[in-house]
């Protein structure tokens, strides 16, 4: 009776983490996806009839946004790792007996809600707030300068909302290695910056690795901060299939634009995984 | 000014090194003077916390002194990065680099110093032969034992044929088997490559069969500077009796001084005989003391032969069977407590049990003054 309860108890485990995901993601995918083969419009209902050009119509008329989301989530992402790096090596290796109150200055933008932050930073940003009007009453910008509705906005915006995603994992990565590792470098004739270059930066890519995969996918479908902070140039796909669902109604082609994204995502994921998610990266980063 | 010819390996002059805790200072390593010589295997021994890793690290250039001078080969590197002296260090658990394989481990230092990679080459299979890891190049440390690594970490560090090779507590990691044969090895890689060797250890065995010299720090002074011989059998002070080995610390006031020996006496029969120096008088406090193996163990009357020496009358309180040996714990007419080691070389039996009265007799010349 023991021996059957003990095999029974992973499984046990993990029926209550996999009903949920069966429940709210399983099933809405395959919703979705039913959804995004039929026809029809909000008033008189929408049938089943395996139509998959809206597929490729959706593709077509959405390739621009589709790969500026890819650009700006790309570009974010580079950003991120260039801003994290420093920060999550400021604290792992100088933040001494503060560390936890560092990391918890990090994390604490998440305490004030996502779209709040960034509807802020729209008041700060705009033409007549208090970055820009001093600027150019002052003459040191042109009276045309403005930061809202351009592209550096919106992956400003981006960068800033996804920002601890990227320190938390590099701190992590930085922290797990062994002060003595990088003793052993200087005591082997590797100055400062050779030290950081072949043993620090080659032992912390695990980080990076995990930070970008936390950040370029949600930042590539983010439609906050476009929405917020950007103009109709800057339209990235997220606000698109949310344009689509909740102000068109345009249930088949929302859907399938999003199994679009969640494919470009994944093809992009698991190649980069593929490339750089081994250990062998940090040895030909060490050369 | 030229480099004298037969500078010190390393020396310390009144080097001084203090902490900052909690806002209060706090010595690691009080005013030392040292100088270790070319080709010495030299030992840094005391308990934790006693300044000998904080002394290693200062050779190395990852601790700078608060007040004194380093000097290597006879020149001042106080204040030298650690990447530019001529010393390599063998971490406490290796240290490797676990991103990269044995060979890049090893030529990691050569490559740093711009060696041609062919000649990089060659001194890696050399030093990889002599510490016998020929064919493990491509292994990675996770791939290998703690002996393995252990070996990888000696020869990144000999490779680059330093000055002098600094050792942190390099065997603490193994088990007792390897260890010991890991004692072997080093003693006979330092013969081969004839570098000086500075081994920081808490292990006085350790210390004492592989050492030239060993220094006995304690509370950020060394207590004591010689070989393991002069350290074991005559110890400076009672930190260093009973930190090398065990002890047997007896005190008592001096009753008469006769042809340099002094007699400490307890009662009529009990009595203890030390040889002193020329300063010591009548009702002067002594501390002498005894190593364990150098008494005798008598059941019954002391037997006339030792008559000459000590005797101190008592009981036996313990007696433990250690193979080799049976250690006697004796509660003495002295006061202190006793150990007595004693071989089993031939006898089959035990020499007394628990309570047993018993007499414990040594030479003169094994009791041994300390403390002056």
């Amino acid at each position: 009776m023991n021996r059957v309860k003990n095999k029974l108890a992973p499984y046990l485990l993990v029926l209550p983490g996999g009903v949920w995901l069966l429940v709210f993601f399983a099933v809405p995918m395959v919703a979705m996806l039913s959804l995004s083969l039929q026809e029809g419009d909000i008033v008189n209902g929408y049938r089943f009839t395996g139509h998959w050009q809206t597929y490729t119509e959706a593709i077509s008329a959405y390739d621009t946004q589709i790969i500026r989301s890819l650009i700006y989530g790309a570009i974010a992402t580079i950003v991120l790792i260039v801003l994290a790096f420093p920060v999550a090596y400021w604290i792992a290796f100088y933040g001494g007996r503060r560390k936890p109150t560092y990391l918890f200055l990090v994390l604490l933008p998440f305490f004030v809600s996502f779209v709040l932050r960034t509807i802020s930073w729209r008041q700060i940003l705009t033409d007549e707030g208090p970055l820009i009007s001093p600027l150019r009453s002052a003459g040191l910008v042109d009276q045309s300068f403005h930061i809202l509705g351009t592209p550096f906005a919106v992956i400003a915006g981006l960068v800033y909302n996804f920002l601890p995603f990227m320190v938390l994992p590099i701190y992590v990565a930085l922290e797990r290695i062994d002060p003595r590792v990088v003793e052993a470098a200087r005591d082997l004739y590797a100055n400062p910056a050779t030290t950081f270059r072949k043993v620090v930066f080659p032992l912390a890519l695990p980080g990076v690795f995990a930070g970008v995969l936390m950040t370029f996918v949600p930042a590539s479908s983010d439609y906050v901060n476009s929405e917020v902070l950007g103009s109709a140039d800057t339209t990235m796909i997220g606000q698109v299939i949310q344009t689509q669902f909740l102000e068109n109604s345009d249930y088949p082609t929302a859907s399938a634009l999003s199994f679009v994204l969640m494919l470009v995502l994944l093809i992009g994921v698991f190649t980069y995984a593929r490339i750089l998610g081994t250990e062998d990266v940090m040895k030909v980063a060490a050369r | 000014m030229t480099t004298p010819q037969h500078a010190p390996a390393i020396e310390f002059v009144g080097v001084n090194k203090n902490y900052l805790s909690h806002g209060e200072t706090v010595p690691a390593v009080k005013r030392t003077d040292l100088a270790i010589a070319q080709g010495e295997f030299f030992s840094l021994l005391g308990p934790s916390g006693c300044g000998k890793t904080t002394t290693m690290r200062m050779i190395a250039g990852f601790e700078e002194p608060t007040a004194g001078k380093v000097m290597l080969d006879g020149r001042d590197v106080t204040g030298v990065a650690a990447n530019k002296r001529d010393v390599n260090m063998v971490f406490q658990s290796y240290a490797l680099f676990p991103h990269l394989n044995t060979y890049q481990n090893v030529a990691f230092g050569l490559e740093r110093k711009k060696v041609a990679k062919n000649e990089i080459g060659r001194r890696v299979g050399e030093i990889l032969e002599i510490v016998s890891l020929t064919g493990m190049e491509k292994r990675s440390p996770k791939e290998m034992s703690g002996g393995q690594q252990q070996r990888v970490a000696l020869a990144r560090a000999l490779v680059n044929r330093p000055r002098a090779l600094l050792l942190d507590e390099p065997l603490g990691a193994l088990d007792l088997k390897l260890r010991q044969q890991m004692q072997i090895e080093l003693k006979r890689i330092q013969r081969e490559v004839g570098i000086t060797f500075v081994y920081v250890t808490h292990d006085q065995g350790e210390a004492l069969t592989m050492s030239d010299r060993i220094a006995v720090m304690n509370a950020g002074v060394i207590e004591q500077l010689g070989s393991p011989r002069e350290i074991y059998e005559r110890p400076a002070s009672r930190f260093v009796a009973g930190f090398i080995g065990t002890s047997n610390i007896v005190d008592g006031h001096v009753e008469r001084v006769e042809g340099g020996l002094a007699l400490l006496s307890y009662t009529t029969q009990d009595r203890v005989v030390v040889p002193v120096g020329q300063s010591t008088r009548t009702g002067d406090k002594l501390e002498v003391s005894i190593r364990p193996e150098k008494i005798d163990l008598h059941r019954g009357v002391p037997p006339v032969t030792a008559t000459g020496g000590s005797v101190l009358s008592g009981t036996v309180t313990e007696v433990v069977y250690h193979g080799t040996s049976t250690n006697y714990t004796v509660a003495t007419a002295a006061g202190a407590d006793f150990t007595v080691f004693d071989q089993n070389a031939s006898n089959a039996e035990d020499l007394a049990v628990r309570g047993d009265r018993v007499y414990l007799t040594w030479a003169p010349q094994h009791s041994y003054l300390i403390g002056v």
